[in-house]
């Protein structure tokens, strides 16, 4: 108050500048506190990706080798039961299983007995038969031969092998038998990690050892690709219309608002939605990427419609205004000149958008994409999943050795996240203007 | 506005495509979480084996399954359905009134839902009965006076002096899921009709009775974890006190994390399940519409190599998932049933 009033006396501004001063260094400190306020934030931020990044590749780096033992395998077509290999009908009755467990006997020899003999066999994965099936079939000039193979052992003996280095061993699902089998192996240098390639080039397995993402990738691709390629024209049209041509009015405003709403609205409804409208009313088939693209495509549009509608009111009036003044018509100045100059915007936006929909699984989960499906699609109407699908049936299985690939499958899908966003960011970089 | 509307015709056009495609060559498969793992293997195998298409299996959940399964007859229907319990009375009159008229119904083993805690403490496991889970779980008990009143006991040694002095705590699945409803089932309806006053009401007030014995506490002593079992696991893993209810072949894969407490004095193993000793254990099912078999190629494939001993026989590879086997003659004499390809006949004594 007594700043307003003039004083009479010269003294009084000494007063004020001490009080000053002392005010200064209050506003001093709580600029400083403000600023490691916002520090604080971002190291809390950098934490938790930081444990979420240490736990997941701590859990997920073990499943990118797995467990192999080197069985030496004579293709002979007596232990087979068949006479040819390129009938194709004794191909399927043929006992492959017998390749990998006469190899088993020759590298094990002092197991006898029925028993001891299953607890051997047990050591190798249950689909080796059908790896040798496949190899002789691919190279035919080996049937009579004799090789050295490294074949997949058994999930438990993967688990079993990999748990001997942490000092802890899980032996609950080995028995001793097998354990000392190991143990012998390990010594002849015929069991060892090695890269596990069925990982990235197979679809899903009940047997851990055999399972792979590639499937799941390949789902996630093709939904992905019918999400763009519907969303994407359908929503920069849709920002065009009601950005440069559409009427100022209570309709508009209407849309504008339910746009809006839209975009909050928790995906499984959008689920429901698609199974509602797709699957009973067009009569579209279950779980194929077609039906996924077209159900996350109702979830993105609005996202994209928001980012290219900003884009485009970036874009300043002048531009418009020059083209106008030209002898432009209303439909060249959007094309020639508003559209170009939005377009880096629309694309991060639909980049954005395509990110989160590549993390859904609420609204595939009431159109079948949430399944078991082995054979890895072919085109948009096989039966599909999708990564994080994958992860979550994954997390869900009793087996243990599906741990450390549930953190695997979640490297995979942030590694694939990060493309797209840094992607994103190169393109805003690389083509926005400014003015 | 061109362009919009050209690409909404593009969208209907590629839907007319689609249903054009609608006859499909892969097996459809829904229903039980539980029976899912098992079902999964078997249609990896037969897929393997034949060279043809993998059956696809969504888990929808028993009800939901069935629901789905009985909706009708055609392509967009699915060709089995799993089940952890027997179909209801209700759901088939729904497949018939849908024209879903001839079922094949197949029992493909059991199921054992344990009661475990974490092994980490070196503890041995509990010893409990049906009875003291009722009164350690339900919503409303016998007080003393054989009044139902509001679960009062917050600790096992309450219950009996002979169980630890804990606090009650037990994670759970949610009511949603199969188990649960068999749990509330087998192990609280098991203990609940032990007591007269209840047990009388059976005849007085079905429904009542029901409610006793099927509804469990709400107080925070039974947590709903989930349909997820691990996270149960790891969750009694991180809390050595509590106790948490799950499918026996999560206790098979973590043997060394959690053991599983002993009922009435039978521990839940592999063979006290198919012995039936072991009282908390329930039937798994599917259920086959007969008039897909011979439309949709495959299907007959796949139920022989269901019901082939290599898979669902003692040592199947079905047991090696933790399946509990049905014994011998129940296992011929469904065997038969699924060569002959014999329907429901509408007889059996359902609920």
């Amino acid at each position: 108050m007594t700043e307003s009033n003039p004083s009479p006396h010269r003294s009084a501004p000494v007063d004020h500048s001490a009080t000053i001063k002392a005010s200064l260094k209050r506003r001093y400190r709580a600029e400083r506190r403000f600023r490691w306020y916002g520090r604080a934030a971002i190291a809390f931020g950098l934490a938790a990706v930081l444990v979420l990044f240490v736990d997941i590749i701590s859990k997920g780096h073990g499943a990118f080798k797995t467990t192999h033992i080197a069985v030496p395998i004579h293709y002979d077509l007596d232990s087979l039961g068949i006479d040819s290999i390129n009938d194709n009908q004794q191909l399927a009755l043929a006992n492959w299983d017998a390749l990998f467990k006469s190899g088993m006997r020759q590298l094990l020899p002092e197991a006898s007995g029925r028993s001891q003999r299953r607890e051997l066999y047990r050591l190798i994965s249950n689909g080796a038969g059908y790896d040798l099936k496949d190899r002789l079939q691919a190279n035919p000039q080996l049937v009579g031969q004799r090789e050295r193979i490294w074949l997949l052992a058994d999930d438990d003996i993967d688990t079993y092998f990999k748990s001997l280095r942490d000092g802890e061993p899980y032996t609950a699902r080995v028995s001793d038998q097998q354990i000392a089998w190991i143990d012998q192996l390990y010594a002849s240098g015929d069991i060892a990690t090695r890269w596990n390639r069925n990982f990235f080039t197979r679809g899903d397995s009940r047997e851990p050892e055999q399972a792979g993402i590639w499937g799941a990738v390949m789902g996630s691709l093709f939904t992905l690709v019918i999400t763009f390629a519907l969303s994407f024209p359908i929503g920069v049209a849709a920002a065009i219309y009601l950005e440069e041509f559409a009427p100022r009015n209570r309709f508009t405003d209407f849309i504008e608002i339910n746009i809006n709403n839209l975009a909050a609205v928790p995906s499984i409804i959008f689920g429901l939605l698609g199974l509602a409208i797709f699957i009973n009313f067009f009569q579209v088939p279950r779980s194929i990427p077609l039906l996924g693209g077209l159900v996350l495509t109702l979830m993105t549009l609005p996202t994209i419609i928001i980012t290219s509608r900003a884009a485009i009111k970036a874009v300043p009036p002048s531009i418009r205004e020059a083209a106008l003044g030209m002898g432009a018509s209303k439909h060249q100045m959007v094309l020639h000149h508003v559209l170009p100059l939005a377009m880096p915007g629309m694309l991060t936006g639909a980049i954005i958008g395509m990110a989160q929909a590549l993390g859904e699984t609420a609204p595939l989960l009431m159109i079948g994409m949430v399944a078991f499906i082995v054979d890895i699609p072919g085109g948009f109407s096989d039966p599909a999943t999708v990564l994080p699908v994958q992860i979550f049936l994954w997390a869900d299985s009793p087996e243990r050795a599906f741990v450390e690939k549930t953190s695997a499958a979640i490297m995979v899908l942030l590694a694939f996240l990060i493309a797209m966003n840094t992607t994103a960011v190169w393109i805003r970089k690389r083509l926005e203007r400014r003015w | 506005m061109n362009k919009s509307f050209f690409y909404s015709s593009a969208i209907a056009a590629a839907l007319l495509a689609s249903s054009a495609v609608s006859a499909r060559d892969t097996i459809e498969i829904v229903g039980s979480s539980t029976v899912y793992p098992f079902a999964t293997v078997v249609a990896e195998r037969y897929g393997r084996s034949s060279g043809g298409a993998t059956p696809k299996i969504e888990a929808t959940g028993s009800g939901g399954g069935l629901k789905l399964f009985c909706s009708g007859v055609g392509a967009s229907y699915p060709d089995i359905t799993n089940s952890s319990r027997r179909i209801k009375a209700s759901e088939f009159a729904l497949c018939q009134s849908n024209g879903v008229n001839d079922i094949i119904e197949v029992q493909i083993g059991f199921d054992g839902i344990v009661i475990a805690n974490a092994n980490a403490s070196g503890a041995a496991p509990l010893n409990l009965s049906r009875r003291e889970l009722f009164l350690a779980l339900a919503k409303q008990v016998p007080g003393s006076d054989g009044e139902l009143v509001d679960n009062p006991y917050t600790r096992w040694s309450q219950i009996n002096s002979n169980l630890p002095d804990s606090a009650i705590e037990v994670l759970g699945p949610p009511p949603t899921s199969g188990t649960r409803d068999a749990f509330a089932e087998l192990a609280l309806e098991g203990g609940c009709k032990t007591f007269e006053t209840i047990s009388a009401l059976k005849k007085s007030d079905k429904q009542a009775y029901k409610t006793v014995c099927h509804t469990v506490r709400e107080d925070g002593a039974y947590i709903e974890a989930g349909e997820n079992d691990n996270l149960i696991v790891q969750k009694l893993e991180a809390n050595p006190s509590a106790l948490g209810i799950f499918g026996f072949s999560f206790l098979d894969q973590n043997a060394d994390k959690v053991q599983g407490s002993l009922i009435e004095g039978v521990a839940p193993t592999f063979d006290s399940i198919a012995d039936k000793s072991y009282p908390v254990s329930r039937p798994l099912y599917f259920y086959v519409k007969k008039a897909h078999i011979g439309v949709v190629p495959g299907l007959q494939g796949y139920l022989a190599e269901f019901t082939s001993e290599k898979a669902w026989g003692p040592e199947g590879y079905l047991a090696e998932k933790g399946m509990i086997p049905l014994p011998t003659a129940e296992r011929r004499a469904l065997a038969a049933v699924v060569a002959t390809l014999t329907p429901m006949s509408g007889q059996e004594p359902l609920k």
